[in-house]
């Protein structure tokens, strides 16, 4: 019942599906690393999707349709970062806040465009190598979104940890005090951040409605945005890790339909659950293991320079 | 954080009817629809949106509609059902199973207020109950699967293991074999009434998987998008989905709750209305069939045919000899399943080779 076709077919599907989290969860990680806790990544997402969906539909461009969805994710993390960093509210209630605003704009901008559809995203065709049985199509039959999440996944590692920049966003994540005391702008670089977050949230909801379903519905988001938040947590706030978990979290959410496919008699509920029970498994194991790596010591903490 | 949300709405709605109520708009009959879910799915909560419309569109001037969306089923439904009641609402109507409790609270509470409940069982005074026999029309999508599928193999994208939905799927497939006894499906539950991505992912598991007529009990049209890249054919589901699939579509299930809306808003400006248990079907024109596209002309008229004979009451889907899975006879020659047992379904029918969730 397993040949080559199946396989193949189940591992696109598995790369698809993670995209989606890999994309919204990368942003969410940079902000985090800077020390800002954004829950508003299901609001971003959701704007990112219907901007993007409306845009597109109105220009006839799914180019401008993205970009539209990117500026429009960064357009309501800039409503949190205001709230959060420069007036320092509380950044759990910010967040949810945005999350809230986001999902009611998101069905009022695409509220005339229920019942309607776009010609999705196109997939890449390289004659010789798509074909290839089993990886063909996971690594060469993708749109364009696919290999965009792995330039930036490498762009976000590459600079957190091999650059100046790097460096200053993790020393205002770790201890805003003394990077304050260095002269950094430490609001300004979370500012930075966040908006960053906002823009890959905003790309991970134009992936949804230009490429996976490209259609609108309200809420077609379906609480991504949340698992995004658990992954960054999964990855112990480190690119690569949270490249694995994404694809964990993506390959869990297909398996499980294809085991249902074949009549296995697993009950569907335990599949289901799957992924969250893994990201237990995998929260504990990651404290048993802790290296003194844990959350950025300032995350969450609101910055309010005293002079 | 939806709770907040429709709590904030529902508040909002409260001040802005009682707010707006001079001594003429008395002789209005005020209307209001709680939903589950945002009218924007293009699916349950938007085919019921659209009943409501119909209702405003029906009576004009006489009616005034309301409607909050996306309440959690709970208690919060109580809040919000409690505040459009105290708005001066004469007729609400509360279109999801979990609104049951709720509803029937609320309603002690004002017993001059007319209350409708869709799905749901218990009843009172002053609350109805109303459903449709969607499983009337999966019967007729049977048929048309077992003479169009090349594989042999039908694809069933399920939500929640209810009996609703598990009857859903008998009927469809006592429809299939009705034609094909020998007609395979797939089933694959998403746990879900509503997440595209999923709905998506499941329809293309199914397509590789080898089935090639999907068929949905799930709300979003992603399904038909996916069937439609994939060159399969499928039906829609509560809303008529040819746009997203106009080379794949064989049929839908429409949900059309305008005629009863309508029967009931004006049993309410009548001053006859009373408690009632309605279960509607293709005779009520409360299942309707989109049109029948993408087939041969024998097959549609099959189609055709059965659908007439499900309206007059000839065909019933659940008409015996009915076997379940193990062989035990459910029922009867000459038979008919009792709609209390319609409503309690946890068995699949003879011939379907998986397991209810669960058991």
């Amino acid at each position: 019942m397993l040949d080559a076709a199946i396989i193949g077919a189940v591992l696109a599907s598995v790369v698809a599906a993670a995209t989606t989290l890999l994309l919204a969860s990368l942003g969410e990680l940079v902000a985090e690393r800077a020390g800002t806790l954004n829950l508003g990544v299901e609001g971003m997402m959701i704007v990112g999707a219907a901007v993007g969906y409306v845009t597109a539909y109105g220009s006839g461009s799914l180019l401008l349709g993205t970009l539209a969805a990117v500026l429009a994710g960064m357009a309501l993390s800039l409503v949190f970062a205001v709230l959060a960093i420069w007036l320092a509210t509380n950044q759990v209630a910010s967040g949810l806040a945005t999350t809230i605003l986001g999902l009611g704009l998101a069905g009022l901008i695409g509220a005339s465009f229920v019942g309607t559809q776009l010609a999705g995203a196109p997939q890449l065709h390289i004659a010789g190598l798509t074909e290839l049985p089993i990886l063909g199509k996971a690594l060469f039959g993708q749109d364009a979104f696919v290999y965009v999440s792995f330039l930036l996944l490498a762009a976000v590692a590459y600079t957190l940890t091999r650059t100046r920049i790097g460096l200053v966003l993790r020393a205002v994540g770790e201890n805003h005090a003394a990077a304050h005391a260095l002269g950094h702008p430490v609001r300004g670089i979370r500012t930075l951040a966040v908006m960053f977050g906002g823009g890959c949230a905003g790309l991970a909801g134009a992936h949804l409605s230009l490429a996976y379903t490209p259609f609108w519905a309200a809420d077609m988001t379906a609480g991504r945005g949340w698992i995004a938040l658990a992954l960054v947590v999964f990855s112990a706030w480190r690119p690569l890790w949270l490249l694995g978990g994404a694809y964990l979290f993506g390959a869990v959410s297909i398996l499980q339909l294809h085991v249902q496919g074949f009549g296995l008699g697993i009950p569907s509920q335990f599949l289901s659950a799957l992924p969250y029970l893994a990201t237990i498994i995998a929260l504990v194991v990651i404290s048993a293991l802790k290296h003194g790596r844990g959350a950025p010591a300032s995350l969450g903490v609101p910055f309010v320079p005293d002079r | 954080m939806r709770k907040i949300l429709s709590m904030a709405v529902a508040i909002a709605a409260g001040f802005a009817l009682a707010g707006g109520a001079p001594a003429q708009a008395a002789e209005k009959l005020k209307a209001a629809w709680v939903y589950v879910g945002p009218v924007g799915d293009f699916g349950w909560s938007y085919q019921h949106d659209q009943g409501r419309k119909a209702v405003e569109k029906h009576f004009g001037d006489k009616v005034e509609t309301t409607f909050v969306e996306n309440v959690d089923e709970g208690p919060d439904a109580e809040r919000v059902i409690e505040q459009l009641a105290r708005a001066g609402n004469k007729l609400i109507f509360t279109t999801s199973f979990g609104f049951m409790e709720p509803t029937l609270k609320v309603a002690k509470r004002h017993p001059n207020v007319f209350f409708e409940h869709a799905t749901g069982f218990k009843r009172a005074k002053n609350v109805s109950t109303y459903n449709a026999k969607f499983h009337e029309g999966r019967y007729v999508l049977g048929q048309i699967a077992a003479k169009t599928s090349k594989t042999g193999t039908i694809g069933y994208i399920a939500s929640f293991p209810i009996p609703e939905v598990i009857a859903g799927i008998n009927s469809l497939m006592l429809g299939a074999q009705s034609v094909n006894p020998n007609m395979k499906i797939k089933i694959v539950w998403v746990n879900s009434w509503f997440d595209p991505a999923k709905e998506a992912d499941a329809a293309k598991a199914l397509i590789d998987q080898g089935a090639d007529v999907i068929s949905q009990h799930t709300d979003s049209p992603a399904a038909m998008q996916a069937a439609e890249a994939r060159d399969v054919m499928a039906f829609g589901q509560a809303s008529d989905m040819i746009k997203f699939g106009p080379d794949s579509q064989l049929t839908a299930i429409v949900d059309d709750w305008a005629p009863y809306y309508i029967e009931r808003v004006q049993a309410a400006l009548d001053g006859t209305w009373t408690s009632t248990d309605t279960w509607g079907g293709m005779k009520d024109g409360e299942v309707v069939m989109a049109p029948y596209t993408n087939m041969p002309d024998e097959v549609k008229k099959m189609a055709e045919t059965t659908q007439a004979a499900i309206t007059s009451g000839a065909l019933n889907p659940f008409k015996g000899p009915i076997y379940k899975q193990d062989g035990t006879l459910m029922v009867k020659e000459g038979e008919v399943l009792a709609d209390k047992d319609i409503l309690s379904m946890n068995w699949y029918v003879k011939g379907i080779d998986d397991k209810v969730p669960g058991q």
